[in-house]
């Protein structure tokens, strides 16, 4: 009885938060609407060991938005999603071993985020293997690994990208920066891992172009989840003179290096990608306040935010902070393509979401046929103290986040030297 | 690098060193006295980073940092006496696998009573911001580092006297090299041992009092530190508490000056009248800075003792 009240709740909630959908969810089903069936969608990241905290809330976010989709049949009358967990522990090798579960069990999407690192491998091996067995064909619906590679030098027509990548990021990170006069002195600190060079590599490249005043004082590759102590990083930032500090490390790398910096009384500011992850607001508390910056597709502060509802009766349902937008678009984007195909056969959906046009839960977004790079308007927000526009604070910290600046659209998207291959269409 | 950076790292890599030693410490007693490698002992780390978050919560930090260690020794104690010293007789790897496998359990303990994400574990307000004298001569450096290197020596400290100069630091010390004499003697030898064990589990619930606070108090803080502190007692030589100090000394230095030096083989050989360029063979192997290839140093330092002097620093025995 609970569990169909929550459904329910959930489903108004939806349906007031994007009302546009549902209009043409009612034309759709006179079209060839598949009948009664189950769509399964494997979530395939760490659900043990060091970076389970994330996948675990992240496993959370697509079950709520799989219950969305079945509510409010986004996807035609009858047809119901349902998530699939399986653990990859972070590992690429692990996950291509449970690839081929995936392939034998019969389920034809995949959602997978955390690591580039296990992202480019599982877009080639997806690649590879819907050209061997066209009847086992996956799609791969990627949600937050974020190397340009993957829509790029790497792209394939069977991965989807639905989080900004990190030229993206860093466009509209350096748009904002643009107009910030009391930058000069830049300090780059990333992880020595694909995401991290590429996030130093675009943060040269694009402040040489819009501030070429600005110097690049000093810049550091920290291994992977293996640093405790940043405070020598810190006084080498120190004496470097660095008014900013552009990082795109994430868990313990950015936890732990934010109070290093606050301990060292490090005034320089911050700008992140991923201030926002589960765990980060708590670990950073006071020590990030009105100093870190984050780069992101949406926050729970957003003026007019109509993905708000979700976000309370997430947080009300888990305790646990709902910040992965991507999860539900990734979701209604599949379940639109599905509507429209008329089936839920991957190559037909693959085709149709392929260049797709919809209005997301915050604005029109499109899946860009070139690189199936999703686009969608970026925020700019700084992590500060609760009250006034920050309605909501992070992790009962008492801190949150506050939008800084909206980029559009076009200004984060970016050229794209992909140069896809097609399947035939069926 | 200029006097001040330079001193900042100096006291970075000294404070860094002093935590790792209290992690070290009780490790190596532990050893010394069992023949026992730990590999929980990490674990007892993070039991004390969590028990001291638990506490502060309830009753304060202050009282925590005494209550903490407190009921990491007792657990400690008791995980040898129903634990540890059933499979003793069993020989030495059954004992290490039992260790191996408590590390997961309290692992998976740890999650499931504090979940998987951080927990808000923070500098008691008195402690926070930098310290006031050196802050006068601009230096900047955490009152927090401080108080961590002022704990550790007083740990460290008062571990020498009991150990040296009391009775029950005489007992142990000959259970150590002739148990079977210091039972003959009527001493409870396994009763020492648990004492032993539990004391260590306790110096290593300390150093995550202090050290939970300091960085970040999550699941994943025993692995982290795991590796780092095997090096220093195979370094300091397996079982000598002296090695293990001067080993985490120097790591604590090799990571703060490792970590901020742009030194490279490239610049070194350069300067010794070589003509280097891209193109020259290796050229990236050899362009690597120091800071570059700092977090592997540690390990690189392990390999070297253990190929130059196996037994380690200040290790007494061959094998």
């Amino acid at each position: 009885m609970r569990r169909v009240a929550r459904a329910w709740v959930l489903a108004v909630a939806a349906a007031a938060a994007a009302g546009t959908a549902v209009a043409q969810s009612k034309g759709a089903a006179t079209a060839a609407a598949p009948s009664a069936q189950t769509v399964k969608i494997a979530y395939l990241d760490p659900l043990s060991g060091p970076f389970a905290a994330v996948g675990q809330n992240i496993l959370k976010h697509f079950q709520v938005a799989a219950e969305i989709v079945t509510a409010r049949q986004l996807a035609g009358a009858g047809i119901k999603f349902e998530i699939v967990p399986f653990d990859s522990k972070g590992s690429p090798q692990e996950a291509l071993t449970l690839l081929r579960a995936i392939a034998d069990q019969g389920i034809h999407y995949v959602a997978q985020g955390q690591g580039s690192h296990v992202a480019i491998p599982l877009s080639e091996a997806i690649a590879r293997n819907n050209e061997r067995s066209p009847r086992q064909s996956i799609v791969l619906l990627n949600y937050a690994a974020i190397d340009p590679d993957l829509t790029n030098s790497k792209c394939n027509f069977w991965h989807f990208s639905f989080d900004a990548n990190t030229e993206m990021k860093m466009e509209a990170l350096t748009d904002y920066m643009r107009g910030r006069t009391e930058i000069k002195n830049v300090y780059l600190l990333n992880q020595n891992y694909s995401h991290g060079q590429q996030t130093a590599r675009f943060a040269k490249e694009l402040l040489a172009r819009k501030r070429p005043d600005v110097k690049i004082v000093g810049e550091d590759l920290v291994p992977l989840g293996q640093v405790r102590d940043f405070s020598p990083y810190i006084a080498k930032i120190r004496a470097s003179g660095a008014d900013t500090v552009i990082t795109g490390n994430w868990g313990t790398d950015l936890q732990l290096f934010v109070r290093a910096a606050r301990d060292a009384g490090l005034t320089a500011n911050i700008y992140t990608y991923y201030a926002g992850v589960v765990g980060t607001p708590t670990a950073m508390g006071a020590a990030g306040a009105d100093r870190v910056r984050q780069v992101s597709y949406w926050h729970p502060n957003i003026e007019n935010n109509p993905a708000e509802p979700i976000y309370v009766d997430f947080k009300k349902r888990f305790n646990e902070e709902w910040t992965v937008l991507a999860s539900y678009n990734s979701l209604a984007i599949l379940a639109e393509a599905i509507r429209r195909a008329g089936s839920a056969e991957p190559l037909k959906v693959a085709h149709t979401m392929s260049g797709m046009k919809m209005n997301g839960l915050m604005g029109e977004i499109e899946m860009r046929a070139t690189d199936h790079q999703l686009q969608q308007p970026l925020y700019i927000s700084t992590f500060t103290k609760a009250g006034g526009l920050v309605k909501y604070d992070a992790e009962k910290t008492g801190f949150g986040f506050r939008t800084e600046k909206v980029i559009p659209t076009y200004v984060a998207s970016t050229p794209t030297s992909c140069n896809m291959q097609r399947p035939a269409k069926p | 690098m200029n006097l001040e950076l330079f001193l900042v790292q100096l006291l970075n890599g000294v404070s860094y060193g002093l935590l790792l030693f209290m992690l070290a410490a009780g490790l190596t007693l532990i050893f010394s006295m069992m023949g026992v490698l730990n590999f929980a002992h990490t674990s007892f780390y993070m039991v004390g980073a969590y028990l001291a978050y638990q506490l502060s919560v309830w009753i304060g930090f202050w009282p925590a940092l005494v209550l903490a260690p407190l009921l990491v020794g007792v657990l400690g104690a008791l995980v040898e006496q129903w634990g540890l010293r059933r499979v003793h007789k069993w020989g030495h790897v059954p004992e290490l696998l039992f260790t191996f496998g408590l590390s997961y359990i309290v692992f998976e303990l740890v999650q499931v009573t504090w979940g998987r994400a951080p927990v808000p574990y923070e500098v008691p307000s008195g402690l926070d911001g930098p310290v006031g004298w050196l802050q006068a001569a601009g230096i900047t450096f955490p009152l927090y580092r401080l108080f961590m290197m002022g704990v550790a020596v007083l740990m460290l400290g008062a571990l020498w006297l009991l150990l040296r100069r009391t009775r029950i630091g005489l007992v142990i010390q000959a259970a150590l090299t002739h148990p079977e004499m210091v039972e003959a003697l009527g001493h409870n030898v396994p009763r020492v041992f648990m004492l032993v064990f539990g004391a260590g589990c306790a110096l290593a619930g300390l150093a995550g009092v202090i050290g939970g606070n300091a960085f970040v108090t999550e699941p994943g803080m025993a692995g982290a530190v795991g590796a780092i502190v095997f090096v220093v007692i195979v370094f300091g030589g397996l079982g000598s508490l002296t090695g293990a100090f001067i080993a985490s000394l120097l790591l604590g230095l090799v990571d703060a000056f490792g970590k901020t030096s742009s030194g490279s083989l490239a610049g070194l050989l350069t300067q010794a009248g070589f003509e280097l360029t891209p193109q020259t063979f290796g050229y990236q192997v050899l362009a690597m800075t120091v800071a570059q290839v700092a977090p592997v140093l540690p390990y690189l330092l392990l390999v070297l003792i253990l190929i130059l002097r196996p037994r380690g620093l200040m290790g007494t025995r061959e094998n």
